[in-house]
């Protein structure tokens, strides 16, 4: 069976994993090279990196890739593992040899799981990669691109560590579940798609922010450590309908995720709308003020009982978090190949 | 000699429809059995059954003495070509030899290769593109290299053309002559079942309408020509299988274990078509009739 | 060695068709004492007909001492169906002649003749049987 599975899946083995390979490659390469620049180019390194074009095509298409790599996994080896057997008829061929449609299917996953697995651990290669970046985003080190963002943020956390390693395997079992409940290969290849995308875009959207329990810090709403206004209305200079709407303060670490930030009444209550002289005690928009009377608005908000609360995952919460999402998402493969097992030996015709 | 294929009330529901009901059968080893009936009457649904790629909805079908989708199925001792001899289409001809040889135990490696180089198939050949007759040919290399104790075949060659259907019928009986085999064929074509099978089942709407040895099933039935004559009169021992009428003259088809003592009969033996046929028209009546004495 | 065919249509069992070929062989001298009789798997794979078909045939004919099967190495022919034999019943055969000699002049034709035949034929048989 280990023979027939190996021959099956050959092809498409052979060009995704030799692909993966070759970007390992290229990476394995340029990475002292990224360590180098930054030794040498310092607090400028994101700056530096950012105009090293040939480094930031193989950040974005290497986090692309992994993001694209669970759905290919999905798609092209688990929706067609039985729904193409079912629909050529080769089903009837195979499962009358003298093996178990258990057997069949275990040794099929077991294979393709091995090698979604090792796809998926590319990303321990680029986590490896961009060790530079994050260790610079966590000096305060200040940049435009994706690179220069918190890896802890939504944008690259399925990007990074083993979480794509589950999601790939998760993928293909989706997959395989879709094949065997639609048994035609191409409604199952579609609807593959639409599942695992849904799961990649749910799970740091309204999933990541509850795996573990946010630190919280409170503090008064300083000068120093304000980092947001948010207005409603018109911003233009000399505009008089702007109400500040939020409030924000930074918590002293750049590379944290801060997963909240909400300033709270004096009962302790959080708030959405503020009182009205907070408007008018801001600065217009393009007005020159001076600090003198900025800084009375903070004092009052200090003294009337005003403080925020800022929830965040340090940076030092990367790895928990990632292995919490990765046994979140093992987890529902585990549930999904039960069903799995559990379909396969009932009629399927 | 125990039964090689055993079904009790055997039926097969899907939704709402049975394709198959109340299904009794003792088959025993060593025989070419055929299995025929129009289509849709249940017979690609019976030897599914039988290989364990169904389920069955009501009543119990064993195999080789176990039940087809159990723990202890004897799925090495029992081989299948399945409609239409399915095969890889992107695999070649040596990689199905190699699939047959890695996922059964028993596998007989010489003969395969043998009756390969005997067919005259390219092993690097992809089974896409052989003719009909040649995957038909693959297919049940697959199957008789298997060594099974029981072949199960849904009608293979129903899309063969007729040189093709005779060799592969040929190689089918040289295998049963060679290994003993068991098997059972479905066919809509009975002169393939005449000369091949030695044990009959009719499968007509989802039912078992006869099932017997071939040559105690045609000794059995009688074609009866005479006067008109209704069928109550008929001994209770004959059972009716049809009948036509002019209205002078009246026809039965008619199963009895004893002989015909009427002499107003001209008593006639029925070819297996007659009597395949006979069964495909209609379900026989059952009357309760006395059964006939001879006075003298 | 002989070549078998198989009358689909002719109505006959197929293991009396190959018995018949046997016989008629023996009796024109094409199949001779100790001639070997094709293999059931050989026949079977040209006609493509059940083996034990042919194993029946073989068994009728070893039983009417026509042939002898020996285990492990074939079947072979041990008696003879010379036509002479026929010669043995020269009286009944004459008895015969005479009589179909008195049909014809009755005004028989050749099916009157048969049918008339074979229905005398069976009613005796019948009689035997009841």
């Amino acid at each position: 069976m280990i023979w027939l599975t190996y021959r099956q899946f050959r092809v498409s083995a052979l060009v995704l994993l030799g692909g993966i390979v070759a970007v390992m490659a290229v990476l394995a390469v340029t990475g002292p090279q990224v360590a180098d620049l930054s030794r040498s180019a310092g607090q400028g390194f994101l700056d530096a990196f950012g105009a090293d074009r040939a480094k930031t095509t193989i950040f974005y298409a290497s986090t692309a890739l992994l993001y694209v790599l669970p759905a290919v996994v999905g798609i092209f080896w688990g929706a067609p593992m039985v729904s193409r057997e079912l629909e050529a008829g080769t089903s009837r061929l195979v499962w009358t040899q003298s093996i178990t449609r258990t057997r069949w299917l275990a040794t099929k996953l077991g294979v393709a799981g091995a090698g979604a697995a090792a796809l998926g651990s590319f990303a321990l290669v680029l986590t490896w990669w961009c060790g530079p970046m994050d260790d610079a985003v966590g000096k305060g080190y200040a940049s435009n691109g994706l690179y220069g963002q918190p890896r802890l943020w939504p944008s690259q956390f399925g990007a990074r560590g083993t979480v794509p390693i589950a999601m790939a395997v998760l993928a293909l079992v989706i997959g395989v579940a879709l094949g065997l409940v639609i048994r035609r290969a191409v409604p199952a290849m579609a609807a593959t798609l639409v599942l695992v995308v849904a799961v990649q875009v749910v799970m740091p959207m309204f999933v990541q922010s509850h795996l573990l329990p946010r630190k919280h810090l409170i503090a008064k709403i300083t000068q120093d450590n304000l980092a947001e206004v948010r207005a409603v209305g018109d911003v233009a200079p000399g505009a008089t309908d702007v109400v500040i709407a939020q409030l924000g303060i930074s918590a002293g670490r750049p590379d944290a995720w801060i997963v909240s930030n909400r300033t709270l009444d004096p009962s302790g209550k959080v708030m959405d709308k503020y009182p009205a002289w907070v408007t008018d005690c801001a600065p217009p928009p393009g007005a020159v003020t001076p600090p003198e009377q900025v800084q009375g608005c903070f004092t009052r908000l200090a003294d009337e009982g005003y403080r925020q609360r800022v929830e965040y995952f340090p940076a030092s919460r990367f790895w928990p978090l990632q292995l919490a999402e990765t046994g979140v998402l093992l987890a529902m493969a585990g549930l999904v190949t039960g069903f799995c097992f559990w379909r396969i030996r009932r009629d399927l015709t | 000699m125990s039964a090689v294929l055993a079904a009790t009330g055997l039926g097969k529901k899907y939704g709402r429809t049975w394709a198959l009901s109340d299904c009794s059968l003792d088959v025993p080893a060593g025989r070419v059995v055929g299995l025929v009936g129009p289509n849709g009457a249940g017979k690609s649904t019976f030897i599914n059954l039988a290989v364990g790629m169904l389920t069955p909805s009501a009543g119990d079908i064993e195999v080789l003495g176990a039940r087809p989708t159990g723990r202890d199925a004897q799925r090495s001792k029992v081989g299948f070509v399945g409609q239409d001899t399915p095969t890889y289409a992107g695999l070649s001809v040596a990689d199905h030899l190699r699939l047959g040889a890695s996922l059964n135990p028993q596998w007989d490696g010489a003969l395969a290769e043998q009756r390969i180089a005997g067919l005259g198939l390219d092993p690097t050949k992809r089974a896409g593109r052989l003719s009909g007759g040649q995957r038909a040919q693959l297919a049940l290399t697959l199957g008789i290299a298997k060594r099974p104790e029981l072949l199960l075949l849904d009608e293979p060659v129903a899309s063969l053309d007729p040189l093709a259907r005779r060799e592969f019928l040929q190689d089918l009986m040289e295998a049963v002559a060679d290994q003993e085999l068991s098997v059972v064929l479905s066919s809509h074509l009975v002169s393939d079942v005449q000369r091949a099978c030695d044990y009959l089942v009719v499968l007509v709407d989802s039912r078992v309408q006869v099932a017997g040895d071939i040559d105690h099933l045609l000794a059995t039935h009688h074609r009866l020509t005479g006067p008109r004559r209704d069928a109550a009169s008929l001994p209770g021992d004959q059972q009716v299988i049809s009948a036509s009428h002019t209205d002078r003259q009246s026809t039965y088809l008619v199963r009895t274990e004893r002989p015909i003592l009427d002499p107003a009969w001209e008593v006639s033996s029925l070819t297996l078509e007659d009597l395949v046929l006979a069964y495909m028209r209609g379900a026989p009546s059952v009357t309760e009739r006395p059964p006939m004495e001879v006075l003298r | 060695m002989i070549e078998f065919h198989l009358d689909g249509q002719s109505g006959v069992a197929p293991y009396l068709q190959l018995v018949q070929q046997v016989r008629r062989a023996l009796r024109l001298g094409l199949l001779e004492q100790g001639d070997q009789l094709p293999t059931v798997k050989d026949v079977v794979a040209t006609l493509a007909i059940n083996p034990n078909t042919v194993s029946k045939a073989y068994r009728e004919l070893e039983h009417a001492g026509l042939v002898t099967a020996r285990p492990g190495v074939g079947t072979f022919v041990s008696g003879t169906l010379a036509a002479d034999n026929l010669a043995a019943h020269g009286p009944l055969r004459a008895s015969l002649e005479q009589w179909l000699g008195k049909a014809r002049r009755a005004g028989l034709d050749d099916e009157s003749i048969e049918a008339l035949f074979l229905a005398t034929f069976r009613s005796t048989v019948i009689e035997e049987t009841a």
